[in-house]
């Protein structure tokens, strides 16, 4: 086990480069485990908080592609907990602290880069709204700041202000909010995961559950049968038809969300910003792309592309707010799945079946959630009780009438 | 030394062009790309790489150049990251190079490449942990400022983009050989063709060698088909537009750039954005050659076999004296063969051991076996080292490494590109959709003749499929020509760095790196080095790089595939996507009726959704809005006011089941509603939320006109007419959205009787004949089809007025004129909002879609007798909890303060945290009739807390206001008003 | 994606709005006995399949009908489109 280091840089350059150890094992599936976590986006994250926080130890992650390949390596890198729910907004601060100190913890620069979010509002009532959320997030121990247009004028001079169809009026900042290198996020936690002793198992799909009795015993893959006191199912974007393996109906469906890179550039914005008026948010990556997206395609599809009228829509919303990225090329647009839950939140929970555990319905918000979502699917996996900050990510809050709805859109995915 | 032939050449030679570089003042011809220009005039050094900074030069002649970027024109008008080998030259071009700090020859960040081995693949995952604030503070900022390559402007970008739409029976993308035969064919087969190709001159492959088809020039041989084409009224040509996505069900993106637009000069669009809609599509898009790795291969005089070909035969450039071609397969000694027609010293370097039956008396030297180890010159190529320790002096050096077919396209709906294993690279795969067909170098196919005849045969091929006659065979006569290829990827006995992606500055290094730290995957390799994420998507360095890594993991590269293809196929700029929708053009505006006479009195307007609304009317001397707000609301409440409210949704009901229908619709009960009467209706959505509120009018036995609010009167109507027709398919209702067929007016306040007995044609508008909530089909202004509700929102005596549309804003104008003798006041949106809220009627800023019939306190509304959208899944128990939240009134207990929607409750002596948060503040006015500030709010339990004190904390803007909870009805609670 | 409307023949998708499965319209009887868990099952739970899914897509940028489309979420290839009315009334609605 290699600790990382500068010194170690220096160290390994000298030599050429030559002796850099393997970053996590390859081992081949064991008989049985303690849990079993399918899916290594919020499951890596879910296994290195068992193996860390819980002293589980016996804990195997399945991935049924290579590291990275679900939605953890294929959103637009933000973060924040800029939410205006109780259900929400402590479980997101959580994550947000998770996140600022999750260099130290693992070992492992994923560049949590807090350079800010800012929502810009376009109207008085989006004011009061975002002014209601803001004061959400600062009664929940979060940031906000509540920015007039002269204020925004200064810290973003690109953004559209003479010409504007809809003008902008403020916005509420968050501060702490910002990017982080996604890819970076899943070999961090599986480094660290592995150094705990969990066993990371990639191009394994699995393709069935062993259920008996109302039980779940372990899992059929396509690496063969694995046993496993506990399974947990962390496969937003996929979650339907896994869990239709154990005959379960979701409230999710699929669907499509595209984003978007540019070429290189000299850096030219602050931070994260967010359009009020149309589909667009945007960011900088530390390797000068602009990172964007805007809404979903709007059908269901498990295709991981979308088509032409949402591209130009969301960069008909990037030239209306700053109407300088007009040159700006775009390099590559992509589709990731999208597990749309039917009231915009996500599910962290138990199911009928004993035994079988289930992480997903994070709609196009997975990404910012990882530290927490890991830590509270391994507090649940690990003590058979939801997480404090995650209590009301049940399954049964649909029957109950308890939805956690923050647009207010109802039992309609696409608009969540 | 590069420089221009005396003659030869696609260039128009009578056409001289004088373009700037740098600075520098250089001449090229019309026919020149920017790439070919700085060429001959011996511009070897024009950019620096993206990380480490290494001087670069041109290293292709097409869309898959990775070195050759350039910042194009300056000023607002910047055009970042531009390949050199993309730009047409045009008179008076400006291009500098981009990526230095201080200048391109003395770039300071030059530095990076001798802190190379300190910042090899990942090495950033791998420190500057510590001390944390340092990231955002120093590292990163000095991170991002050395990437990222050219720079913004800044400006809004002056630029004008156009889109379009295009139709055709078959689409063939490439004009190469295989493109021209296969439109050629599809057009005297009578389909609808369109032709595109990105190059400003079609002909591909054909304009960069020296062929020859049917014993004519191949260049000649394109022209004659381009001629053939031109005629014929059913195919369009479109160079210089690339087909940049395939999208679903034969859709293809594409960008056509326009010559006739002059930056700063003319206002005509650069480019348009095309969306072509075809029945089938051809696939030409031909082959990219790829590059070999040996030591210090980016050196400036570096290219490509096939790009140095072209820059002699298309552009007639001599790349120096001496010059060396390195390959590992024949098309790399077509190269030489054309480099020793020009009487230049020809050094051929071939990997492969035997030379066969070829004369190699025409080069300099023939070495067999050969590999280069190193290349030294730092801003240009002076020598070459090879394995056996000699060093050869050469101006510059072509590689051949083989050739990739452009399999993009075929790749972007998922089909997966298969590997071949006669051509050492990736062809589209079998199965691809929507009528697409593959034809010429894309499949594999490397030699002329076997191009031309696919060409054909695939349009033949389509054309049947199509219905249309097939065309009789063409025959073609060209030369043979040998294309045989032995894999050769790296040197491994290489001194210094083999690149491998030149752009991201990937090296053979950083690939065994990755193997060893577990990064094998194709996908994990690209991620991990960044290599293929450059501005040319890997086009020269993705195939190689897996084969090195298949070399090290042992499995052949058939089984470990490729990346996925993504469109675009070449980057596109965001504002050619935006086209003309941004600034005022972002969004339609829609005007109400009587914008132009509101627009007269100077009113200030304001956003609704799309809608432009008259906000207030200020009056001369008015210094600040409220000082017109409050005068509009007194002014109503005195006398009468007016206001536009035609964004209202209207919904025209007509059927004999429409009561039926409605009573399904709404919470409340529809079955008994008289005619001539309105009924307030409230809304769910099937999961017991509110959705929506308005009134419903009966105007006739089946004839029924609803009301939506303004933001959801698309929906409203989606919503109905998904009831209408898949919920209850058998009632006879008919329905159709008249929003923008009535202009309706608000008239309200004491007098707004005696106003409208001015304007309506003998109507009785007494209390007795026409009470509250009463409405009429009426005629006004002698014969004018009218209708008249009676119906208040400010909680005045008050009528609404509905003219149709374009006699709106006449309307506007008589009603001011006729209440002239009583003061008659328009108003606007906020004076609107200060008067609801007086009442106590909710709006937008309550319906958020989070709010039940019980947090508003209509829960006795929802008819238990009856189905009704969402009436059972309201009853779920966490809508109805007792201590929910109740929509009720704030009023501060020390009069003189204020406070802001937005703002929590929380509880006196309670600490100020989420556990105890009570509610929130959704409206907030200064009520001028009151002379306080008033609000409107859900508070826990609300109902059941009147006259107790609670904080509305408002941390956000700093402020905690001490507020009593009150009636939600601030004025004239009894509606004594409204009524009389 | 293009939408062959079954009266107005090939349309662009983009002039249609799309809701979601077409069991929508399989709406519970409010009088059932087990009406609360119905209703909860209509509205909330899918079978999301990946595969051939009948959705609803109302053409509201034209003749405002809604229809059936029967479509895969993986190759997003259109297999038929049906009136919905026409749909719903066959179903016994």
């Amino acid at each position: 086990m290699m600790k990382y280091s500068v010194w170690n840089i220096l160290k390994q350059g000298l030599r050429g480069n030559r002796d850099w150890p393997l970053m996590w094992r390859e081992p081949a599936p064991q008989e049985q485990y303690d849990v079993i976590i399918i899916g290594a986006g919020h499951g890596m994250a879910a296994a290195y908080y068992l193996a860390k926080v819980y002293g589980v130890k016996k804990v195997a992650v399945l991935e049924k592609g290579w590291l990275g390949s679900g939605n953890t390596g294929r959103n637009t890198t933000i973060i924040r907990s800029n939410y205006l729910l109780p259900g929400n907004e402590p479980f997101y601060e959580f994550s947000m602290k998770l996140w600022e100190g999750l260099e130290k913890d693992f070992n492992y620069n994923s560049m949590v880069s807090q350079r800010g979010i800012l929502n810009l509002f376009h109207s008085d009532p989006q004011r009061d709204a975002f002014a209601r959320r803001g004061n959400s997030m600062l009664l929940a121990g979060a940031d906000a700041v509540l920015l007039d247009e002269k204020l925004i004028q200064k810290m973003c001079p690109f953004l559209d202000y003479d010409n504007a169809r809809f003008p902008v009026k403020g916005a509420l900042w968050q501060p702490r909010g910002g990017t982080v290198r996604h890819d970076a996020v899943v070999w961090g936690y599986a480094r660290g995961a592995d150094q705990l002793g969990v066993d990371i198992i990639q191009n394994c799909e699995v393709t069935g559950f062993d259920i008996q009795e109302g039980i779940c015993r372990g899992v059929e893959t396509t690496r063969g049968p694995i046993k496993a006191k506990k399974v947990g199912v962390s496969v937003a974007g996929s979650s339907s038809k896994v869990m239709a393996q154990a005959g379960m109906r979701l409230p999710v469906e699929s669907h499509v969300l595209q984003a978007f890179v540019t070429e290189g550039l000299k850096p030219c914005l602050p931070g994260v910003i967010t359009f009020g008026a149309g589909h667009f948010y945007v960011s900088q990556s530390d390797k000068g792309g602009l990172v964007f997206g805007g809404d979903l395609d709007g059908y269901n599809s498990y295709a991981q592309r979308g088509n032409l009228p949402t591209v130009e829509d969301v960069c008909e919303g990037g030239m209306a707010i700053m109407p300088m990225i007009g040159k700006a090329r775009l390099l590559r647009m992509w589709g990731g799945l999208m597990d749309m839950s039917m009231d915009g939140s996500p599910i962290i929970d138990k199911t009928h079946i004993s035994g079988l555990y289930f992480n997903g319905g994070w709609c196009y918000g997975g990404f910012k959630a990882t530290p927490a979502s890991g830590y509270c699917m391994a507090h649940l996996l690990a003590k058979d009780e939801p997480h404090p900050t995650a209590t009301a990510f049940r399954f049964d809050r649909f029957q109950k009438g308890l939805m956690i709805d923050e647009k207010g859109v109802g039992a309609q995915p696409n608009l969540h | 030394m590069f420089s221009r032939l005396p003659s030869g050449g696609l260039i128009d030679r009578e056409h001289p062009i004088e373009f700037t570089f740098n600075g520098k003042k250089l001449h090229g011809y019309k026919g020149d790309t920017l790439a070919s220009g700085l060429l001959a005039n011996n511009q070897l050094f024009i950019a620096r790489s993206f990380k480490y900074h290494r001087p670069r030069g041109v290293f292709s002649a097409g869309s898959e150049e990775p070195n050759g970027m350039v910042q194009l024109g300056h000023g607002k008008f910047a055009e970042p990251n531009t390949k050199a080998t993309n730009i047409e030259l045009y008179d008076n071009l400006f291009a500098k190079s981009q990526n230095y700090k201080l200048s391109l020859q003395y770039d300071l960040l030059g530095i990076n490449d001798l802190l190379s081995p300190f910042l090899s693949a990942g090495f950033y995952y791998k420190t500057f942990m510590w001390p944390k604030l340092f990231w955002e503070k120093l590292y990163e900022p000095v991170i991002r400022s050395s990437a990222g390559l050219g720079k913004l402007s800044g400006y809004p970008d002056p630029d004008t983009y156009d889109k379009g739409f295009l139709h055709c029976d078959i689409l063939v993308v490439g004009a190469g050989p295989s493109g021209l035969v296969a439109a050629l064919t599809a057009g005297q087969g009578g389909a609808r063709v369109i032709l595109a190709d990105e190059d400003f001159r079609p002909g591909g492959r054909l304009n960069a060698d020296r062929e020859e088809i049917n014993d004519c020039a191949g260049t000649e041989w394109v022209d004659q088909i381009l001629a053939e084409l031109e005629t014929m009224d059913n195919v369009r040509l479109m160079p210089r537009t690339v087909v940049f996505g395939n999208y679903d069900h034969g859709i293809f993106g594409a960008l056509e750039q326009r010559p006739e637009a002059r930056p700063g000069i003319n206002k005509k669009p650069k480019s348009v954005l095309w969306r072509i809609y075809s029945k089938r599509s051809i696939i030409c898009t031909g082959a990219t050659e790829r590059s070999i790795g040996f030591g210090n291969n980016d050196r400036p005089g570096i290219m490509l076999a096939g790009a140095m070909r072209g820059y002699v035969n298309r552009f007639a450039i001599k790349p120096g004296e001496n010059t060396a071609v390195f390959t590992n397969n024949d098309s790399g000694l077509k190269t030489a063969n054309t480099l020793a027609e020009l009487d230049v010293a020809v050094t051929v370097i071939d990997t492969r051991e035997d030379k066969g039956k070829l004369n190699t008396s025409k080069y300099q030297e023939f070495i067999t076996g050969g590999k280069i180890v190193d290349v030294k010159g730092k801003k240009a190529i002076t020598s070459l080292s090879l394995g056996d320790g000699r060093s050869i002096k050469v101006d510059s050096l072509a590689v051949a490494g083989g050739w990739n077919p452009n399999v993009h396209l075929t790749c972007h709906k998922r089909t997966k590109p298969v590997w071949d294993e006669n051509i050492f690279a990736f062809i589209p795969g079998d199965n691809l959709t929507d009528g697409m067909r593959v034809a010429g170098s894309v499949t594999g196919l490397f030699d002329l003749t076997s191009t031309l005849n696919d060409g054909f045969e695939k349009a033949n091929d389509t054309l049947e499929e199509l219905g249309h006659k097939p065309c009789p065979k063409i025959a073609f006569k060209t030369p043979e020509e040998s294309t045989e290829l032995t894999p050769f990827w790296y040197v491994k006995e290489a001194k210094g760095r083999c690149w491998i992606d030149l752009q991201n500055d990937v090296t053979t290094k950083d690939i065994s790196q990755a193997y060893d730290e577990g990064f094998r995957d194709v996908e994990h390799l690209k991620r991990y080095t960044t290599l293929g994420m450059a501005t040319d998507q890997g086009r020269t360095s993705n195939v190689t790089a897996l084969a090195i890594m298949s070399e090290y993991t042992g499995k052949p590269i058939s089984e470990t595939g490729t990346t996925i293809f993504r469109p675009p196929y070449t980057p596109i700029p965001i504002g050619a996507f935006a086209g003309r929708s941004r600034g005022k053009h972002f969004r339609p505006t829609r005007l109400t009726p009587s914008h132009h006479w509101a627009q007269k009195q100077g009113a200030a307007f304001v956003e609704t959704g799309n809608w432009l609304r008259a906000q207030w009317f200020p009056l001369k001397g008015e210094k600040h809005w409220r000082e017109s707000v409050d005068r509009e609301v007194l002014a109503t409440r005195k006398s009468v006011g007016v206001c536009d409210v035609s964004t209202l949704g209207k919904i025209d009901c007509q059927g004999k089941d429409v009561a039926e229908f409605l009573n399904r619709i709404y919470a409340n009960p529809f079955l008994k509603l008289p005619v001539g009467k309105v009924r307030y209706g409230l809304m769910m959505r099937e999961d017991g939320i509110v959705y929506d509120d308005g009134t419903v009018a009966r105007l006739d036995e089946t004839h029924y006109v609803i009301t939506t609010t303004t933001a959801n009167a698309v929906l409203v109507f989606r919503q109905l007419e998904f009831a209408r027709q898949c919920l209850w398919p058998n009632l006879d209702v008919h329905l159709i959205s008249t929003t923008d067929g009535w202009a309706q007016f608000s008239v309200a306040g004491p007098n707004s009787r005696a106003l409208l007995n001015k304007i309506t044609d003998d109507f009785d508008l007494s209390n007795e004949a026409f009470p509250f909530m009463a409405c009429a089909n009426i005629t006004v202004c002698g014969g004018r089809r009218a209708r008249l509700f009676r119906i208040s929102f400010s909680g005045e005596l008050a009528y609404e007025i509905a003219v149709p549309s374009r006699y709106g804003n006449s309307m506007m104008e008589t009603l001011m004129k006729a209440g002239e003798e009583f003061n008659a006041t328009p108003y606007g949106t906020e004076a609107l909002g200060v008067m609801r809220i007086e009442k106590g009627h909710f709006a937008g800023n309550e319906l958020t879609g989070q709010t039940t019939a019980f947090n508003l306190g209509l829960e006795r509304m929802i008819s238990k007798k009856k189905d009704s959208i969402g009436n059972k899944l309201s009853e779920r128990p966490g809508l109805n909890q007792s201590d929910g939240f109740r929509l009720v009134g704030f009023l501060p207990v020390n009069k003189e303060k204020s406070f802001n929607a937005g703002s929590h409750f929380i509880s006196k002596g309670k600490d100020k945290i989420m556990a105890n948060d009570e509610g929130w503040m959704t409206s907030v006015a200064y009520s001028p009739t009151l002379k306080h500030t008033i609000g409107l709010g859900f508070i826990k339990n609300g109902l059941d807390r009147m006259g107790e004190k609670v904080h509305a904390v408002d941390p956000l803007r700093g402020k905690n206001t001490e507020v009593e909870i009150c009636s939600p009805h601030f004025y004239d609670p009894e509606g004594s008003r409204q009524r009389g | 994606m293009i939408i062959d409307h079954p009266l107005l023949g090939p349309r662009d998708a983009a002039e249609f709005v799309y809701l979601g499965d077409a069991r929508l319209i399989n709406r519970p009887d409010w009088a059932s006995l087990d009406a609360d868990q119905e209703f909860y099952e209509y509205l909330y739970l899918r079978d999301n399949p990946e595969g051939q899914h009948k959705e609803l897509w109302y053409h509201e940028q034209g003749d405002r009908s809604w229809l059936v489309v029967t479509r895969n979420t993986f190759t997003h290839e259109i297999i038929n489109v049906e009136l919905a009315r026409e749909v719903a009334q066959n179903s016994g609605r």
